[in-house]
């Protein structure tokens, strides 16, 4: 019945008092950190942060609909405005400011050319639905943006609409279902395959779609174990669902065999592109016998994380699965770039649309200007330095820490807890202390797989002296932790960011999800109502 | 190349810490018969910033941009001012680099903006809870109607023809996939459709729009008391958020799931995206909702925080049997519907939405003295649908040709219904100007 | 008297005359950790055994709480609603999860006695 992910509650009862508390100042702000009120709590009548001006007056036609009451927002003025959202941002920690280990996140440099380009006035203004005559460069931006992506992969198209990753599983797995259908199968085959390392978004995306999701084995090199899969394989499986490299950090050394068995069992091969990043340049996944692989434009061609987004998630298809590619996409007629949209005639049949417009231009503008930066040679030689970093973070801790697999890894570096075993500080103890010595933890609990999982994703824009000094740190965390006197230490951690840990038990049992005046009575002081 | 720091000396270090002679060495799980030797061809090399930028320059040359011509394109997308506080905010770089705030105690910036973004949006909308954004509107109506069929355990949804047409075509699209019944009222031009009579108990949900999409305002009371009695929700799509500083909020008409598409505020046009969606419902469907949700709490000193919570309907927890498989959310796009509104305030608020409706006047006043033009719109906020005396595609390119861009002909969207051929949809906001009217009047009397 | 059995997903089933009481034992709430949110099944839905008819909620972790056996339900515990941290005070007592009226006896019998859920834990490690 118990599927627990993550042993440690995120209760923050029981911790030491910080010893820093006894160094209050008169406004609880410490030097650069400033605490930081809700809007609705700082607002004044009679401010306002623009000038409009006033409306030409006109016959109300709004159905008698008029909004009754207020809206209930708070008046701020510009600099109020500026110095809130700025005093927030110094709360955040960010891939500008260091080491952002994130495994499976591929947290790597965010040019700023991208952000430029994207904001080009004959760009970023464009309305989508413009007559396509007046938008023949965007339409052409797309289609070479595709073009990279096609021969990046080895692929023969390209789905470019889907938001994020997971919208591009949706796509893919639409696209198996709907050349199952065309061939009469779709009824029987309604089992998907995949392993128990997935991420979560494969077998909820399956489940969506109808799918009986099966989890198929891994060996103890973390690998898919091919004579399982093969058991597994009959008329009944519509399609595995596979990360590589995988999300243990490893390629899938007999992929092309799991491929091959696949579509001979005449199910269909989905790749979760999540951790392209590893192999762009260097291994075209056409290659491997996929049939569909979705690429997070924000991890592998940098488009800003931007605290969860947006994303953005094209998928490439096989000859077998193209023809079911959804509405829109681009179509070059002489000289002429247009867009093909619902109900237009076309080869195939397409499964149908997944989104307003054409797809994250805005995503897709920032993806392309990395990807011409660097290049078929640098984009090669990003995979190569990710790939590098994370044998190098991996070898330089392999003793002190545990390394999950032996052998190489591909991008990330995965290790497991057993180095602190018996020492009384779990993997979000250590990761907590982490935050202490500046930096981002790095992926924890994931892969399942493996217990009390560390999933450290380097990628390839950090110095070597900066990969130098978060191995030190590491190494120092762990010496600490393995005296065996240090667990209380790791357990108040962390002491220097600007909140200690929170409780989750308290958020998540009596939810509090917007600000109400109830919630927060006039007067009382929000920052210390709490302590009391 | 400028973004890679790793110098040819630390390469060769790295390597003999690994103990690997060569980075070849690392790829050997590879098959060989993958491996690539060399780059791939075909594709140009690296290129500087000042040519990366020269090519985007040149890409833009080849589009009409919205601010070199009178522009009265809606239907889904605005085109508002966006002040220069909002662009600069979501460019810091501490929000635009930063991930999922999974570490609440180094992302509590990100956290608070998304909890203060989660209480404008019930606020504006006038319901009791939202999350903390979807993709965007057209995804997230889809995520409502699924939604609603897990609340209701039904599986048939009814689907306004005054919903956007793209909505419909995800809606019917996810449908067919998904397993579940979509039933497609016909375009609605004119803002008459009752669906009240085709609700049933086997009804999950009715899916209307406000504004519609052809900018009929409507009330929406009565529908939503004959959906509670049939056992059904009520959703209300919003896709130009700007209306809510002025209209009766959904919430206050009765409706369960409001889904909004945010680009309004803070977002530029961006060629159809990124954008946001905005996603209410009612408390007790709380544990329902797809998305991310930040949620107040104290920390270990305790004081005030925010964390991810309610993370068990969720993918990366619930695996297949989460409520939505949605793992990314448009954190940075909600940034700027955040700030935009806190600088627009109350005031500021009311008076862009009076704006919009005001220049929207005076536009249907002038097109609809046009010899031939019939408004067909007795109400609506800053966008209506008028019918020409023909086709209304070729006078949509004409009035291209004349540097115009002139609204949206209905047949892009709805194609193939000989019904909307001569509907044209026009929207003015607060950008709209005379000078840009005038000739937009001028130039369809001459074209039509 | 009252006869407590167990199943091996953890779940405790307390039978007096033709009702049962069930709840999630102390190794499981360990298990979970602070719970947060618990659904009840309706009063009146049948339920055959091995079907999922409640949840539980920890901070990490959501699980389905199946029936140990078949029958109709006939309380949820209402009380979990506002303290579901009653689930990890006294998972035995006030944090039961509802009563079902027994479709088949019988079906109790299969069920593991005390002694053999405690080695079966101890089994698990």
């Amino acid at each position: 019945m118990v599927q627990s992910l993550d042993r440690s509650q995120g209760r923050a009862g029981g911790v030491a008092a910080s010893a820093a508390s006894n160094h209050g100042t008169f406004t609880g702000n410490r030097a650069l950190q400033i605490e930081e009120p809700l809007i609705f709590e700082m607002g004044q009548p009679g401010r306002c942060g623009v000038d409009l001006p006033e409306p030409p007056k006109v016959k109300d036609r709004l159905n008698g609909l008029r909004r009754a009451g207020t809206i209930g927002l708070p008046g701020l003025s510009e600099p109020q405005v500026v110095q809130h959202y700025t005093r927030l941002s110094q709360k955040n920690y960010a891939i500008d400011m260091g080491v952002y280990p994130l495994g499976s996140c591929t947290m790597k440099h965010n040019p700023r050319i991208n952000e430029k380009v994207a904001r080009l006035a004959g760009i970023g203004d464009l309305h989508p639905l413009q007559p396509v005559s007046t938008v023949q460069g965007a339409l052409e931006l797309i289609d070479r943006l595709a073009h990279w992506l096609k021969t990046l992969t080895g692929m023969p198209a390209v789905a470019m609409s889907p938001a994020a990753g997971a919208h591009g599983e949706m796509c893919g797995m639409m696209a198996i279902a709907a050349a199952l259908e065309a061939k009469g199968e779709r009824a029987k085959r309604k089992v998907v395959l995949a392993p128990e390392s997935a991420h979560g978004t494969n077998p909820a995306t399956a489940a969506a779609l109808g799918f009986t999701v099966k989890p198929i084995p891994a060996n103890d090199r973390g690998r898919v174990d091919l004579a399982a899969l093969k058991a597994a394989l009959g008329p009944d499986v519509a399609a595995i669902m596979l990360t590589n490299p995988n999300t243990c950090g490893l390629f899938e050394s007999e992929i092309v065999e799991i491929s091959k068995a696949v579509h001979d069992a005449g199910a269909y091969f989905y790749c979760d592109g999540a951790n392209f990043n590893a192999i762009v340049g260097r291994v075209r996944p056409g290659d491997l016998g996929i049939d569909c692989m979705h690429i997070n434009l924000h991890k592998t061609f940098s488009t800003p994380h931007g605290g969860g987004g947006p994303g953005a998630g094209p998928v490439v298809l096989s000859a077998a699965l193209a023809p079911y590619a959804p509405y829109p996409w681009i179509v070059k007629d002489g000289d002429k770039w247009r867009v093909a949209e619902d109900g237009a005639k076309v080869d195939g049949t397409p499964l149908g649309r997944l989104k307003a417009f054409h797809g994250q231009m805005g995503m897709f503008t920032r993806a392309l200007a990395y990807i011409m930066s660097h290049g078929a040679d640098g984009l090669k030689q990003v995979a190569e330095d990710a790939v590098l970093s994370a044998n190098y973070v991996m070898a330089a801790l392999k003793d002190v820490m545990s390394p999950a697999f032996e052998g190489p890894c591909m991008h990330e570096a995965l290790f497991d807890d057993s180095f602190l075993k018996d020492t009384g500080v779990s993997t979000l103890d250590f990761a907590k202390a982490m935050i202490d010595e500046g930096y981002h933890p790095m992926t924890m609990y994931f892969p399942l797989v493996v217990h009390g999982a560390m999933l450290i994703e380097p990628t390839e824009s950090q110095a070597k002296e900066d990969l130098d000094q978060f191995i030190g740190a590491l190494r120092s965390l762990t010496e600490r932790a393995k005296t065996g006197t240090a667990a209380e230490e790791f357990k108040a951690a962390p002491r220097f960011s600007p909140r200690r840990r929170l409780d989750e038990t308290l958020a998540a049992r009596k939810p509090i999800l917007r600000w109400r005046p109830s919630n927060h009575p006039p007067g009382s002081d929000p920052m210390k109502q709490a302590a009391e | 190349m400028r973004y890679l720091p790793l110098t040819d000396a630390d390469r060769r270090e790295m390597l003999s810490v690994i103990g690997a002679k060569s980075v070849d060495d690392l790829f050997k799980d590879v098959p060989a018969s993958a491996r690539l030797g060399a780059k791939i061809g075909g594709l140009p090399d690296h290129q500087g910033e000042l040519e990366v930028e020269r090519a985007f320059q040149a890409f833009a040359a080849k589009n009409v941009s919205p601010g070199t011509a009178p522009f009265f394109i809606g239907a889904g997308a605005y085109r508002h001012h966006v002040p220069s506080t909002v662009d600069y905010m979501i460019q810091r770089g501490e929000f635009l680099t930063s991930y999922t705030p999974y570490q609440p105690e180094i992302t509590q910036g990100t956290l608070q903006y998304l909890f203060e973004f989660q209480t404008q949006v019930t606020l504006l909308t006038g319901m009791e809870v939202a999350n903390a954004s979807m993709y965007d509107g057209s995804t997230g109506t889809t995520e409502a109607v699924l939604m609603a069929n897990r609340i209701t355990r039904r599986h048939k949804a009814l689907i306004s023809g005054g919903l956007h047409p793209q909505y419909r075509s995800i809606i019917e699209t996810t449908a067919k996939w998904e397993g579940f019944k979509a039933v497609l009222s016909k375009a609605d031009a004119e803002g008459l459709e009752d669906l009240i009579a085709s609700v049933d108990k086997d009804t999950s949900c009715v899916v209307v729009q406000n504004p519609s999409f052809f900018g009929h305002v409507r009330d929406f009371t009565k529908l939503a008391e004959a959906c509670h009695a049939a056992g059904a929700l009520l959703i209300v799509v919003v896709t130009e958020v700007v209306s809510l500083g002025l209209l009766m909020p959904p919430g206050e008409m009765g409706a369960d799931i409001v889904v909004c598409e945010g680009q309004s505020i803070g977002n530029g046009l961006g060629f159809g995206g990124p954008y946001v969606g905005l996603f209410a419902t009612r408390d007790k469907y709380m544990r329902q909702m797809p998305g991310r949700l930040v949620g107040e709490t104290v920390d270990a000193d305790g004081k005030r925080g925010f964390v991810l919570t309610l993370s068990t309907r969720e993918q990366h927890i619930r695996r297949e049997k989460a409520t939505s498989n949605i793992c990314t959310n448009a954190g940075l796009c909600a940034l700027a519907f955040t700030v935009h509104p806190t600088l627009l305030g109350e005031a500021g608020f009311t008076r862009l939405a009076e704006l919009n409706h005001a220049k929207a006047s005076q536009l249907a006043d002038k097109v609809s003295a046009i010899s031939g033009v019939k408004l067909l719109n007795d109400s609506f906020f800053n966008e209506f649908t008028v019918k020409l005396p023909k086709p209304a595609a070729p006078v949509v390119e004409a009035l291209a040709a004349k540097g115009i861009l002139g609204g949206l002909p209905v047949s892009r969207l709805i194609p193939n219904d000989p019904s909307v051929e001569n509907l044209l949809l026009l929207a003015a906001t607060e950008t709209a100007t005379d000078m840009g009217m005038d000739p937009l009047v001028a130039a369809l009397k001459e074209v039509l | 008297m009252a006869v407590t059995k167990y199943t091996e997903e953890h779940e405790w089933v307390r039978v007096e005359g033709d009702v049962a009481t069930v709840g999630i034992t102390q190794y499981a709430q360990e298990q979970l950790g602070d719970v947060v949110f618990v659904e009840v099944p309706a009063v009146g839905r049948k339920v055959a055994k091995g079907e999922a008819c409640a949840v539980v909620e920890s901070v990490k972790a959501a699980s389905d709480i199946y029936a140990p056996v078949a029958g109709e339900i006939v309380e949820g515990n209402a009380a979990l609603a506002d303290s579901p941290g009653d689930v990890n005070a006294e998972p035995t007592g006030k944090g039961w999860f509802f009563k079902l009226k027994l479709a088949d006896k019988a079906e109790v019998d299969g069920l593991m006695d005390e002694a053999a859920y405690e080695a079966f834990v101890k089994s698990l490690g």
